[in-house]
């Protein structure tokens, strides 16, 4: 099991990288889609199945398919991927990067200190969505509206 | 079920956040902009995953829940401004963007 979180971890990180490194866009989307089927299995290690199938399904199958229907609209050819390579010069993305990498190593840092060992307790379909349905029921309909605003938004922006 | 230190899962959701960072912050494909954020969103929801693990507690779960209903909809929304600012300007280049007047 903790092998299969560290392997699953270190193919989300390299995926991830590989995503914002990445010219070509459709190469980049399927680099995305490894690092969240990655992360898919690093919450079924850590005792959440239903997130773990939600993120293969929902983010990992309708969002991705979402990006690359766009982007076949779009069709962005070899000239979008030349423009990429040439915005992505060294001098552009190590200033910034330099500035969070400090601030990265100072939040990790902080987490170190606290060291914990969780056994993880598998957290199931029926307990969730009784808490679902029963103490979040005001953030449930609150994600429907955001959903229906979203729904509309997005039939506005893309009409003709 | 063997433990698992639950500061790397933390780690781990920091460096991908850290990742997402970086490509918002250094991109001009607006594309990649926008995968950025995803990349950062889910970082989020691994956070709250660990954090339900954790605690041994589902709430973190749900949030996640809700951090796929907002990834959902910004993705829609924000597609819809690629195309209809692809329409407008035949390029993904932000940097166009700057000259519009409010």
């Amino acid at each position: 099991m903790i092998l299969l979180f560290y392997l699953a971890g270190a193919v989300a990180l390299i995926a991830t990288i590989s995503v914002i490194v990445s010219t070509n866009v459709v190469h980049a989307l399927v680099y995305l889609i490894i690092s969240l089927l990655a992360v898919a299995v690093i919450f079924f290690v850590l005792g959440a199945p239903f997130a773990a199938m939600l993120e293969a399904i929902v983010y990992a199958g309708a969002i991705m398919v979402l990006f690359l229907f766009v982007m076949m609209m779009l069709n962005l050819g070899q000239a979008t991927e030349d423009e990429e390579k040439a915005w992505l010069r060294p001098q552009l993305w190590v200033g910034p990067g330099l500035l969070i990498l400090v601030l990265l190593v100072q939040l990790v840092n902080v987490l170190v200190t606290q060291q914990v060992d969780v056994v993880p307790v598998e957290v199931g379909v029926r307990e969730l969505s009784v808490l679902l349905f029963g103490p979040w029921l005001l953030a449930v309909e609150l994600a429907s509206m955001l959903l229906l605003a979203g729904l509309i938004a997005a039939y506005h922006l893309a009409k003709k | 079920m063997p433990s698992i230190p639950y500061e790397h899962g933390l780690i781990l959701a920091a460096i991908l956040f850290v990742c997402g960072l970086i490509g918002v912050l250094t991109r001009r494909n607006i594309v990649f902009i926008l995968m950025s954020l995803e990349i950062m969103l889910n970082a989020c929801g691994l956070a709250f995953v660990v954090g339900s693990a954790r605690w041994g507690h589902a709430d973190g779960q749900i949030m996640f829940l809700m951090i796929l209903t907002l990834a959902a909809a910004e993705v829609a929304v924000g597609l819809g401004l690629i195309i209809q600012m692809y329409r407008r300007f035949h390029t993904v280049d932000i940097s166009v963007l700057s000259e519009m007047k409010g």
